[in-house]
């Protein structure tokens, strides 16, 4: 129940103090893990959406953001194999990991119309927490000129999901 | 296809300005590139008969697609897609995964 209040509550703010927390700038192989479980984790929650979602426009989305993250993740596969970088877990990647399992649970419990709106607001939150990490923290660390540019990409696309996702969640009101 | 080539190198001899023709004087084409979730230009002015080409240089799927629906360009990563106007007139167009990407052809007679 805590981790349910404090997800919903204040994703935010905690997320904004797991980032803070690694005083440390991340390393690039951390870098790559963080980017590619932020990238999972919105694939897992979009195809819990997929099969539990009504609206039509909530369902395109789901899609939409397997479609994104599947081959933004692919791409980010492809560049730590060409520079022999191996992706390192790390703090931030479980704390991710971790708001995103409760996150999953408490969509679990919801139905109908009620998940369709949980699950826009959760994504309008998380592309918002990630989108913040990616302009604050990591594109800022990183230090392969190619992996930059990608986090880079990155953002701009996850930025359209976040405005994407404040249009469906607005829709659904 | 003869009749469009003709007609593309008459309006290029007419000095019509197109994005196509500062890229190749005898490309009947007018390009816009997607990047970084965007259309460049955002508007495109080309004349009944000519095709634009949409080129897709990010990682992931877009669609140039008409705001009434009426037609759809598929746009798989580093592909490009092209489609002839045969009206004249102002039209919208966006990319349906990400609605918040947006364009215009502006189609002159
Ligand atoms: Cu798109």
């Amino acid at each position: 129940m805590l981790i349910r209040i404090a997800f919903f509550a204040a994703a935010a703010v905690l997320s904004a103090a797991a980032f803070a927390q690694d005083a440390a700038k991340p390393s690039d192989p951390q870098i790559a893990h963080i980017a590619y479980t932020a990238g999972q984790i919105d694939i897992a929650s979009a195809e819990l959406a997929r099969s539990k979602a009504t609206n039509k426009d909530v369902k395109a989305f789901a899609d939409d953001m397997i479609r994104d993250h599947k081959a933004v993740n692919e791409k980010a596969l492809a560049l730590v194999k060409k520079l022999g970088v191996t992706p390192e877990d790390n703090d931030i990647s479980r704390s991710l990991t971790k708001q995103s399992e409760a996150k999953l649970a408490e969509l679990k419990g919801l139905q109908g119309p009620a998940f369709d709106k949980a699950y826009a607001a959760s994504e309008v939150a998380y592309h918002k927490q990630v989108n913040a990490a990616l302009k604050d923290t990591l594109i800022p660390a990183a230090q392969n000129p190619e992996l930059k540019s990608l986090l880079q990409t990155g953002l701009k696309i996850f930025e359209g999901h976040e405005q994407h996702a404040e249009m469906v969640a607005k829709e659904l009101k | 296809m003869t009749w469009r080539r003709l007609a593309a190198g008459v309006a290029l001899a007419a000095g019509a300005a197109c994005a196509g023709a500062a890229l190749g004087a005898a490309d009947p084409l007018h390009r816009v590139e997607i990047k970084d979730v965007g259309f460049a230009p955002p508007v495109i002015r080309v004349r009944v008969g000519e095709a634009v080409e949409w080129t897709n240089n990010d990682p992931v799927a877009h669609t140039a697609t008409a705001s009434d629906g009426s037609w759809e360009v598929d746009l798989q990563p580093g592909e490009s897609g092209r489609r002839e106007m045969q009206k004249a007139g102002t039209f919208g167009y966006l990319c349906r995964y990400h609605p918040n990407m947006t364009g215009t052809i502006v189609v002159a007679p």
